[in-house]
């Protein structure tokens, strides 16, 4: 089905950005039509995510040629709701940042590239053909790029080199898997791609391509062996660039599998049990490095690396209880890990550190602020009725329908160890006395900030909190969207037809 | 043709893969800048090579009579050149600043984001 609505989630980024660098000087301007901007993309992609929901798959051919020689845009549940929430995520952080982001890096084009960001995001949740997809992930790394430097800090030059150089190694994997692709099949659009993948008979070097998209989007999600850029470059950029990078930018790789392995490679007994081995080794790998953070950010970065491994489960098991899982894990994830380091920017703010032995006496101070950001850490672990639980349930209920114990175990280990790292900041940060108030006053700056400023930085903080809550309480609605994911990606040929089979651009 | 062109290939890999396994910031992004260059190469050599058959119809015929070299490989290879310009050239600046940052070109020595 045609429909215009698809293209206005990438178009409004677009639109703002340019707006935007009309008032380069002018960062008070600029501050005020971002979150604006960012307004308008939350609203068309909720128009757009609502659309999908029913299990309608959207299209649209932007160039008018029709679809396997185009380009093509498709939304269908899934795509929609990772629209949303992306949109949802980078609205709290813009507003975040509105206070938080200091004249220096606003006078640099912070909000400008976020737009982009936004858009490159978007673009490639919506991209309906593997070069299309190539070309939004450069979107989002050269954005990514400019964010993570941007101030020059050495730790941040450090962090970035690291970063800069797994991120180019992953688009050259990325890009090789194209070029065999297109060498062998001759096409570029994803549903034509299925449809010839399932004729062709040459498996081996259609598994050899596969194999080199799972490296290609395995360092982007950072998988366990491909992950230590991770943890070398997430806490070095300002929090606000940190919440829009945990939470989005892994889940684009995420998203990409999720995308080739049920789309265009038929999984064999071969590439599930590397899915398996992998993620049950993120899982403990990163669950490990994160009790031993005293950083921490360092702590939420490492829980990324173990939280990947959970969706990367659920695509290796492929049954329908473990995609449903998966499916609501991934959306779980985007908005925890997001409010995750907005929470630890808070924080910052709130007692002028990052290091754990350096906070204390928060929830003697804000017990209400404490429990909200204890229902933000604690649906990180998945205490039953916040948003992590039910996700957790599913993959586990799969891993013993499956009886594979080697998941089962990751889960269980992973999930007791998050539960440490969480503990761990929670006695740090919100019950131990702060170790030397008196010396740490100075560095506070809090109290200096006016009221309205206050507002805008716990506001962020509170919608994403309540949307984790929503997610948990009523999780029947989000487990209605996983269905009919699970019913798409389950059944390519939907995906297929609504491409293929939809004639030309006339609504 | 297509021999000369996989052994170039193959070369640029692997040039491309030896060069950023040394500490050498330097070399790193050369290194990732002949990986590029072998990608590129490999979508124009998968595309199929075929000379002097532009993709044209002829005026009295509405199909393709012949052969016909296929352009979708050097769009490609066109928006590949031109993202892979501009990431290098960015790498190439955030190296800079980095040396002057840290006085070191040596990538192990950067340990300031390692520190727990």
């Amino acid at each position: 089905m045609i429909a215009h609505i698809v293209i206005w989630p990438i178009l409004l980024p677009l639109i703002s950005a340019i707006v935007l660098m009309f008032f380069w000087n002018n960062s008070r301007i600029q501050r005020l039509i971002s979150v604006f901007g960012h307004g308008l993309t939350l609203f068309s992609s909720f128009w757009l995510a609502m659309r999908t929901f029913s299990g309608d798959i959207l299209t649209l051919t932007p160039g008018n040629w029709p679809a396997p020689f185009g380009i093509v845009f498709v939304a269908d549940a899934l795509s929609g709701m990772l629209v949303l929430l992306a949109s949802l995520a980078a609205f709290c952080v813009c507003l975040f940042s509105v206070v938080s982001i200091g004249k220096g890096r606003a006078g640099f084009g912070f909000f400008p590239i976020l737009q982009f960001l936004l858009m490159g995001l978007n673009g490639s949740f919506l991209a309906g053909d593997i070069f299309n997809l190539y070309v939004w992930f450069e979107v989002i790394i050269i954005s990514s790029f400019v964010l993570i430097t941007l101030g020059s800090e050495k730790a941040q030059l450090e962090g970035a080199i690291k970063y800069v150089t797994m991120n180019l190694l992953a688009s050259v994997i990325f890009l090789t898997g194209i070029a065999m692709l297109y060498g062998l099949l001759g096409s570029l659009n994803l549903a034509d791609l299925s449809v010839k993948i399932s004729e062709s008979s040459d498996h081996g070097l259609i598994n050899t391509a596969a194999v080199l998209l799972l490296v290609g989007f395995g360092i982007k999600s950072a998988i366990f062996p491909m992950y230590f850029w991770l943890p070398a470059s997430y806490h070095t950029p300002p929090a606000a660039v940190s919440a829009i990078f945990g939470g989005l930018l892994t889940k684009v790789g995420v998203y990409a599998m999720i995308r080739v392995f049920s789309l265009l490679f038929i999984e064999d007994a071969f590439i599930r049990n590397i899915l398996i081995v992998l993620a049950v080794c993120s899982m403990i790998v990163g669950a490990l490095g994160a009790i031993v953070q005293q950083n921490m950010r360092k702590v939420f970065s490492f829980l990324i690396i173990s939280h990947i491994g959970f969706m990367i489960g659920g695509l290796g098991l492929f049954t329908p209880l473990a995609i449903i899982g998966m499916v609501f894990y991934l959306f779980h994830d985007i908005v925890v890990k997001t409010n995750a380091f907005l929470i630890s920017g808070l924080i910052f703010k709130l007692r002028g550190s990052f290091r754990l032995e350096n906070l204390g006496g928060l929830y003697n101070r804000y017990p209400f602020l404490s429990i909200m950001f204890a229902l933000a850490l604690f649906s990180l672990v998945g205490t039953p009725p916040l948003s992590g639980f039910w996700p957790k349930l599913f993959l586990l209920q799969a891993s013993f329908a499956d009886l594979n114990w080697w998941m089962i175990g990751g889960i269980i280990a992973a999930s007791f160890l998050t539960l440490i790292a969480i503990i761990r900041i929670w006695l740090a940060a919100f019950w131990k006395k702060h170790p030397n108030y008196e010396e740490a006053k100075k560095r506070i700056v809090w109290y200096d900030l006016p009221r309205i400023q206050k507002t805008i930085l716990l506001l962020p903080i509170g919608m994403l909190t309540a949307t984790s809550l929503y997610m948990g309480l009523n999780a029947a609605a989000i487990a209605d969207v996983c269905h009919t994911v699970f019913e798409q990606i389950s059944n390519p040929q939907q995906y297929i037809d609504a491409v293929l089979l939809t004639p030309n651009n006339t609504p | 043709m297509e021999i000369l062109l996989a052994i170039t290939i193959g070369l640029l890999y692997a040039a491309g893969i030896f060069l950023i396994l040394r500490r050498s910031m330097v070399r790193l992004i050369i290194g990732l800048i002949l990986l590029g260059n072998g990608a590129n190469l490999l979508i124009f050599l998968l595309g199929r090579i075929s000379k002097g058959k532009p993709p044209i119809i002829p005026e009295e015929s509405k199909v393709f009579l012949d052969a016909y070299a296929d352009p979708i490989p050097q769009a490609l290879i066109l928006t590949a050149i031109v993202i892979s310009f501009g990431l290098q050239s960015y790498a190439i600046i955030l190296v800079k600043r980095a040396y002057r940052v840290t006085k070191n070109d040596d990538i192990e020595e950067l340990t300031t984001t390692d520190e727990i």
